[in-house]
């Protein structure tokens, strides 16, 4: 059985990646991307410290992330849309006003 | 003396790590996505060997399959594979790296010194943990409110994705 400090570790690694994600790069898919994969990093948390606990409510929360994700997703999907078709660009320096 | 299972555990880390870092650092939008799915797959593999199957298979179904395919699709219907680099703020790039670093040691030198706080459980698990039995027993059982928010949730998002992807201009 694996330590749960190596997944700990691994699940800080790869929020540490998606938060660079969203602060150095300008498209704004891939700063949405880099979102879901700190989401995907704090769910393998739970999940470790679920089977650490040996308790199924660190699973289950990783259920509702998952829904808030996919929520998440198609709203913010759209908003992209949206914004490309008023700007014709998805680069987030280019959103810095209130009104299209 | 090297367990064949932290070895698995390793080249795992190092796969999940190696695509998290190419979707970081590709220029083509496309290839990002595609590195993210791969990472992805890695955590579901991760997932199974903490014993949460279901969460793994729904990991699979929902983030690699429809999520993904969602933003590539998003992606091909913009055509923006390519967005250009328009750097407005010089120093923007140097310090988020740096403050990233921060971040990862920070965290780190944290874990290292609670390195043995956490207690290493040994016992075996009950049998059928994390199976869909058991996550349905206590989704339906102490988490039932929240299950039938996370339903208005997910009501919430469907029709504020249409009105917003509405084209207003008859």
């Amino acid at each position: 059985m694996v330590s749960i400090n190596y997944y700990l570790g691994l699940a800080i690694i790869l929020f540490t990646i998606g938060a660079l994600g969203v602060l150095i790069r300008r498209n704004s898919i891939i700063v949405f991307m880099s979102v879901e994969l700190m989401l995907n990093a704090a769910n393998l948390a739970f999940v470790a410290f679920a089977r650490y606990w040996q308790s199924m409510n660190g699973q289950i929360f990783v259920f509702f992330i998952m829904t808030v994700a996919a929520a998440e997703v198609a709203i913010g999907l759209a908003l992209i849309v949206t914004i490309f078709r008023s700007k014709a660009s998805i680069d987030v320096d280019q959103m810095n006003s209130l009104k299209g | 003396m090297m367990s064949l299972q932290l070895f698995f555990f390793l080249v795992l880390a190092l796969v999940a790590i190696t695509s998290a870092l190419g979707m970081l650092i590709s220029r083509n939008a496309i290839y990002s996505a595609l590195f993210l799915v791969l990472n992805f797959a890695t955590v579901a593999v991760f997932f199974l060997l903490l014993n949460a199957p279901f969460i793994a298979v729904a990991q699979v179904s929902v983030y690699a399959g429809a999520i993904m395919v969602l933003f590539l699709f998003v992606i091909m219907l913009l055509g923006a594979e390519r967005a250009g680099r328009t750097q407005s703020i010089p120093w923007q790039r140097p310090l988020a790296i740096a403050l990233a670093v921060v971040l990862l040691l920070e965290a780190g030198f944290i874990l290292y010194n609670q390195r043995g706080v956490l207690p290493l459980v040994t016992g075996d698990l009950q049998a059928g943990f994390g199976s869909p039995t058991q996550v349905g027993t206590v989704l339906f059982s102490d988490y039932l409110l929240p299950f039938e928010v996370t339903s208005v949730l997910l009501l919430v998002a469907m029709i504020g994705a249409i009105v917003l992807s509405k084209n207003e201009k008859k």
